[in-house]
């Protein structure tokens, strides 16, 4: 069973990954990007870690991808131009990627004493990761609220057309 | 095949996936011509390697890592409400999204 879950969702993962590279539309990568990222919680919930797989469903596909959405509608950006690229990228990236992926598979396939995942084994309960969360780690967790927070009026401050800004615009 | 009849998956499978996810990524951020679309490259190279701290955190049995995976959530939350509102500032300023076209720092 935790082979063919594990086949199915590994599968729309990479599906929806090689989808968003092929897609000209950017509407179309943030819908194969939502299938990555729904899948993926799957496969969280798989390895045993439940909260994580109900924050990747609300935070990732939810969240962010809607925002993402949004923008791309909003921007009302439209097919990308294939015409215009960099020849550096395709003769050093496309090797170098290709020589990483190869490095880390072989290091992975070659290390000892990875285990094995099955169902119903090992879960991290929400509330095993809370009591860390909000004991040890309760300053970082306070810290990245005020980082949200800080990101929130950034957003705001920059994406809002400030008059001074429009006066310079308009001066031009 | 007897591992694939098995109930048991191995773990570096789900590495290998994250790996994956990572290259998939690396490859949309040098290709795609699209501001909207290398940003999502970016949250896809995130999302690879969260899925290898979460295998490492069943691995080792320890909550840190899916403690991690949070903070990384987090930061990529703020990272793309910031992000996105510099492509609409950038928009505004250049009515254009090619990564081609955008080559000043100045709006």
């Amino acid at each position: 069973m935790h082979v063919i879950l594990f086949a199915v969702f590994a599968g729309f993962c990479l599906a929806g990954a090689i989808n968003l590279l092929l897609q000209s539309h950017p509407i179309n990568s943030a819908l194969s990007l939502i299938v990555v990222m729904t899948s993926l919680a799957v496969l969280y919930l798989m390895l045993g870690a439940e909260f994580l797989a109900i924050a990747q469903v609300i935070v990732y596909a939810g969240a962010i991808m809607v925002l993402f959405t949004f923008v791309v509608m909003l921007l009302n950006a439209g097919r990308e131009d294939r015409t215009l690229g960099s020849r550096a990228a395709l003769r050093i990236g496309f090797p170098a990627v290709v020589a990483f992926l190869a490095v880390i598979a072989t290091m992975i396939l070659h290390a000892q004493g990875l285990g094995q995942a099955s169902l119903n084994e090992a879960i991290t309960t929400t509330e095993e990761l809370s009591a860390v969360l909000f004991t040890k780690l309760l300053l970082p967790f306070e810290v990245t609220s005020v980082l949200i927070l800080i990101a929130i009026l950034g957003a705001v401050a920059l994406a809002s057309r400030s008059e001074g800004q429009e006066e310079r615009t308009g001066g031009k | 095949m007897s591992s694939f009849l098995s109930q048991q998956v191995p773990l570096s499978w789900y590495l290998l996936l994250s790996a994956a996810l990572f290259s998939l990524g690396v490859v949309g951020f040098l290709f795609k011509r699209n501001l909207i679309t290398v940003f999502m490259s970016i949250e896809l190279m995130l999302n690879g390697v969260n899925l290898s701290f979460v295998t490492f955190a069943h691995q080792w049995h320890a909550v840190k890592g899916q403690i991690f995976v949070f903070f990384v959530m987090m930061v990529a939350a703020a990272e793309a409400a910031v992000g996105l509102a510099i492509l609409i500032a950038v928009f505004r300023a250049r009515a254009t999204l090619a990564a081609d076209r955008i080559d000043l720092m100045k709006l």
